[in-house]
């Protein structure tokens, strides 16, 4: 249990995908105008992580991890490679079913997270997580609280600095930094604040 | 054929420089910064996705007559994964190393802007061959951006350049030390706003609108 929480705060913080990995800063950039829609898309991405990164430790381990398809004759065989195309057509599949799925049951959400959602498939947040997952040997309950944190550090991330960028909204920003130059300064110095808890040890 | 190369010069000059992806469209950023801690990383990255991004553009606009329009998206993701994979089965035989640096960051090929951002906005309406020099122009435009923002990394935070060690000793004994933070995110931020900054001050490109 201490371990899952100590890996739940590491991906919140210390190894916040957005300001320590890079990523899916396409979007943290085009969506942090307003913190309604950085809102919006923070609950959207915290919520298709949890749930393609779990399904993504499935499929891996079930069908291309080396070894894998032992169930089915074939020991040998080793379907890693076919990772990149597989994860990515997984979480294309999951994002229109999560679409189809709040638009559905719940159209006061779907108002809300609807727009976003498309947007999702190619952040490139979402793949990375993955293809972490892959990489750093989770296991599956693992996989789903890396999932969550990614998800939940990237959100805090995308929130703070659309507060921010609200509050600099009248800054007298010389000419030419003014726009994105100024948004990635914001984001190294939220970086250099992100980077204060990595002194935590749980 | 003189008309045919200025044709070709335009759409090389639009994506390196007048419309750079990374700098005025703000598009693949994500790659950009993190394997821009060595100029080493930097240069196979940028190799890779130059390639990827011509062949992708060449595909995608060889099919662009077959392809629906409302399964277009995944069709692009297809051609586009299946030559990253092609790359990066290359690395993993060739420079195992650097592979290993770069780790998940040539699978994130797939999702980089600047390809699925020209397949859809360039390929799916010119002919082939523009394509292919599209997508090679922005691959090096994304390029040009990488290795400034590697080279500054590498030399303001560990004082190298390729892994040699370029600041004279004597600079040290003055008193001179790397900067630290430029090995670190942070340093990434930095470098790559005040490049857009100054990109912007320059003469005779186009500026963001507010």
């Amino acid at each position: 249990m201490g371990d899952l929480l100590s890996l739940f705060i590491n991906s919140v913080f210390i190894g916040n995908i957005l300001l320590a990995y890079f990523l899916g800063i396409c979007s943290f950039i085009a969506v942090s105008k307003t913190i309604e829609t950085a809102t919006g898309l923070g609950f959207a991405v915290v919520f298709v992580l949890t749930v393609t990164s779990p399904v993504n430790w499935l499929i891996y381990h079930g069908l291309l991890a080396p070894g894998a398809l032992a169930w089915a004759g074939y020991p040998g065989l080793d379907l890693s490679f076919l990772k990149f195309i597989t994860f990515i057509a997984v979480i294309a599949a999951i994002v229109q079913a999560v679409e189809m799925v709040i638009d559905r049951y719940s159209p006061l959400l779907y108002a809300s997270l609807g727009v976003f959602l498309p947007l999702i498939a190619v952040n490139c947040a979402i793949l990375g997580t993955s293809l972490f997952m892959v990489e750093r040997n989770h296991t599956f309950i693992e996989s789903v609280v890396f999932g969550a944190g990614s998800g939940t550090g990237w959100m805090l991330a995308i929130v703070s600095m659309a507060a921010i960028r609200k509050k600099v909204r009248y800054a007298d920003v010389p000419a030419g930094l003014d726009g994105f130059g100024f948004v990635m300064i914001i984001a190294g110095l939220m970086a250099m604040t992100f980077m204060m808890f990595s002194g935590i040890t749980l | 054929m003189e008309k045919n190369l200025s044709h070709y010069r335009d759409i090389m000059t639009r994506g390196i420089w007048s419309e750079n992806p990374v700098a005025y469209q703000v598009l693949g950023i994500c790659s950009a910064l993190a394997v821009t801690v060595k100029m080493s990383t930097a240069v196979v990255m940028s190799i890779a996705l130059t390639l990827v991004a011509a062949f992708s553009g060449l595909i995608i606009s060889t099919m662009r007559h077959w392809i629906p329009s409302n399964i277009r998206i995944i069709v692009e993701l297809t051609v586009i994964a299946s030559l990253v994979i092609v790359t990066d089965q290359i690395l993993k035989a060739f420079l195992y190393d650097i592979s290993k640096q770069l780790s998940i960051f040539v699978g994130l090929i797939i999702t980089n802007c600047i390809i699925l951002g020209r397949a859809e906005a360039y390929a799916m309406a010119n002919n082939p061959v523009d394509s292919f020099v599209d997508g090679m122009a922005n691959g090096l435009g994304y390029s040009m951006i990488l290795l400034a923002v590697a080279f500054l990394r590498e030399l303001l935070g560990s004082g190298q350049f390729f892994g040699f060690s370029v600041i004279p000793r004597f600079l040290y004994d003055m008193g001179f030390q790397d900067m630290g933070i430029m090995v670190l995110a942070p340093g990434a931020f930095f470098i790559i706003g005040l490049l857009v900054w100054l990109k912007n001050s320059l003469p005779g490109v186009s500026h963001e609108k507010k």
